[in-house]
């Protein structure tokens, strides 16, 4: 009996010492999304963006993306761009990373010239469109500080809302705040406060599918800009997980021969 | 008859299968000044097609690609022409891939010259920029290795370069005849090419090493008579070994860039390079436009007579990238002889107008160029060019 209390006491009285800190409590939940999106090795999928601007005229892009897990690191993903049509085979091969800066090379290929590019600006716009290369590269816990702010709901489904915060000083926000399904550890909704703490646009998830009964992915990301008025419809189509790739299909020649 | 076979059964499977991509262009050339030779057009106008044949077969391991590409212009003979710029058979194995055909291969990252580049012929009557290239014919073999690509390649059959013909501007005078092309080598046009070139990356830093052995696509000239007795210039290839380097670090907002060769040919060896920096300013004040800043120089080793019109020159230029939906661009620079008045002012501006259409405006000009400078018999070529391309 008496070692049951003690056994008891220093389970417990710990935790009753020492509650989660909001920053820890955010930082555990961060942790919780990646591990349950870590081992699904790779995939491919198509992508459609439509661009829409304040007087409703669109404008249509169609890529095509392979992305790799890497262990202790962060992604490896192919993107390649079949409309507009005058970008047709212009691929972009990205090597992300937990700290610093990703590597990144340009395939052009009216030039055949493969270019190394300035991976820092992360904040411009992809291809025109609302989504930012931070929004859509890969995302790891170590790109962010956490803050726990409070358990609410979104749309009806139980959510976490945390604030997380760049810690890539060229990032374009100061913060963002994630509503989390406290069920699957999923993303719903996203609001990107821009350099001046001003909310700068809206990221919705939809649709959401489980692969390999495991990983989840949004059919739809809708992005909204409330500062122009302009948004972006990216929809996710024909994912296939454990495609089968491997580190040679995201290589300089395999960047000039995805076209 | 077997082989006939083959191709009724093969051949139109493939098309069917393949897709089909491209575009078709209109193009019109303006010159400000009169020409030197009064059979020398003020404006001219092209219309230029390049349909592009794509088929991925055998699990994405293999593909087969065909670019043929032509042009008619209105007032040159030798720009109205045709090329087949790829057709090119490629494998991917494990660790290595294999082409074969006809195709297309750029080295190098510098900007303003491209001298490492040199696997392909300058279809120099597209554009005096020299950035567009021939077909080449080529085996290639690369292997991906820890410690980086090693790529091998035969070159089999020469390409010789495009020159305006006697209506066409931005020309010599007197004019290149290339009927009257001469080889150092007995196999002329036959002589078997090589290259070999080790491309790898640590970190920041991207670099290759090339050597190549065969016919120089830069021919000398020489002043010859044709056979209507008219005074020419007369191309002529010389053998040479190129050894080169191109090696870029990216830090952050800056890219820095420097290509280097070594070239050893019987008139002479020489030594050239080009280095410089890329400054990206992200979102200029608080648009979504990023401001290019570029500088480069430009170095070549050889005398007066043999010189280059770039051997001591400065290139600065900035682009303006608007990052809007339209993929707007604009590329606007000088290259500036640091021995004489001599400047080369040149623009390039983009944007697309829907999903299939795109305009692209260029504009170049000669600022006092001396009598002796290379660049000279362009001096009264300043022009501007507006092209609209259908892409589908």
């Amino acid at each position: 009996m008496k070692l049951f209390l003690t056994t008891l006491l220093l389970v417990t009285i710990p935790l009753a010492a020492h509650a989660l800190t909001p920053e820890e409590r955010g930082l555990v939940i961060a942790q919780e999304i990646e591990r349950r999106d870590t081992g699904f090795h790779d995939f491919k999928a198509t992508m459609t963006m439509l661009l829409k601007n304040k007087h409703g005229e669109e404008s249509l892009r169609d890529m095509r993306n392979q992305t790799l897990e890497v262990e202790n690191d962060g992604d490896k993903t192919l993107v390649v761009f079949d409309q507009p049509r005058d970008v047709k085979g212009t691929a972009l091969l990205s090597f992300s990373h937990k700290t610093g800066d990703d590597d990144q090379w340009l395939y052009l290929p009216a030039l055949k010239r493969v270019k190394r590019i300035a991976s820092r600006n992360k904040s411009g716009p992809f291809m025109g469109s609302e989504f930012a290369y931070e929004d859509i590269s890969s995302q790891e816990v170590e790109k962010y500080t956490y803050k726990f702010i409070e358990e609410n709901d979104f749309e009806g489904i139980p959510t976490y809302l945390l604030e997380r915060y760049p810690v890539d000083s060229n990032s374009g926000y100061t913060r963002q705040q994630v509503w989390v399904d406290k069920e699957q550890y999923i993303p719903l909704k996203i609001d990107y406060y821009d350099r001046k703490n001003a909310l700068l646009k809206t990221l919705v998830f939809r649709g959401y599918q489980q692969y390999l009964d495991q990983y989840w992915r949004a059919d739809q990301m809708f992005m909204e800009n409330h500062q122009t008025g302009k948004s972006t419809l990216l929809s996710w189509k024909k994912y296939v997980f454990q495609a089968g790739l491997t580190d040679g299909d995201f290589n300089k020649n395999s960047l000039k021969r995805a076209r | 008859m077997k082989f006939i076979y083959w191709i009724f059964l093969f051949v139109p499977s493939i098309v069917l299968a393949g897709e089909w991509s491209g575009y078709v262009e209109g193009q019109g050339r303006y010159f400000i000044q009169d020409a030197l030779d009064n059979s020398q057009s003020d404006s001219t106008l092209s219309i230029a097609a390049q349909p592009e044949f794509f088929h991925r077969w055998g699990n994405d391991k293999q593909s087969l690609l065909f670019i043929p590409f032509a042009r008619w212009d209105s007032q040159d003979d030798e720009r109205s022409h045709a090329d087949i710029r790829e057709l090119i058979w490629t494998y991917a194995g494990k660790g290595w891939e294999s082409r074969i055909g006809i195709g297309k291969v750029f080295w190098g990252v510098t900007e303003a010259l491209h001298l490492v580049d040199i696997i392909n012929q300058t279809d120099l009557v597209e554009n005096p920029d020299g950035e567009q290239k021939l077909g080449q014919p080529m085996i290639k073999l690369s292997l991906e290795r820890d410690w980086g690509f090693l790529d091998f390649y035969l070159l089999p059959g020469f390409r010789e370069r495009t020159f305006p013909g006697e209506n066409g501007r931005l020309r010599t005078h007197p004019r290149v005849d290339v009927d009257l092309a001469t080889y150092q080598s007995d196999r002329e046009e036959r002589h078997i090419d090589l290259a070999v070139r080790w491309s790898h990356y640590i970190g920041d830093w991207d670099f290759g090493l090339s050597h190549f052995v065969g016919t120089s696509r830069d021919p000398l000239f020489m002043p010859a008579l044709n056979s209507s007795g008219e005074t020419v210039l007369a191309p002529h290839y010389e053998l040479i070994q190129q050894t080169g380097l191109d090696l870029q670090a990216t830090k952050g907002d800056w890219l820095w860039k420097l290509e280097a060769i070594h070239r050893n040919a019987d008139s002479g060896s020489h030594n050239a390079a080009t280095g410089g920096f890329e400054y990206t300013i992200v979102g200029i004040s608080e648009s979504a436009m990023d401001l290019g800043l570029l500088t480069e120089y430009l170095y070549d080793d050889r005398e007066e007579e043999t010189a280059p019109p770039f051997e001591n020159d400065l290139f600065l230029a900035f682009r303006l990238t608007a990052n809007d939906v339209d993929g707007s661009e604009l590329l606007a620079g000088v290259i500036k002889d640091l021995d004489s008045s001599a400047a080369l002012f040149n623009l390039e501006a983009s944007r697309r107008i829907g999903n299939h259409w795109k305009v692209s405006a260029q504009a170049r000009l000669w600022f006092s160029i001396p009598q002796d400078d290379p660049l000279y018999p362009f001096h009264r070529d300043d022009y501007f060019e507006i092209s609209l391309q259908r892409f589908f």
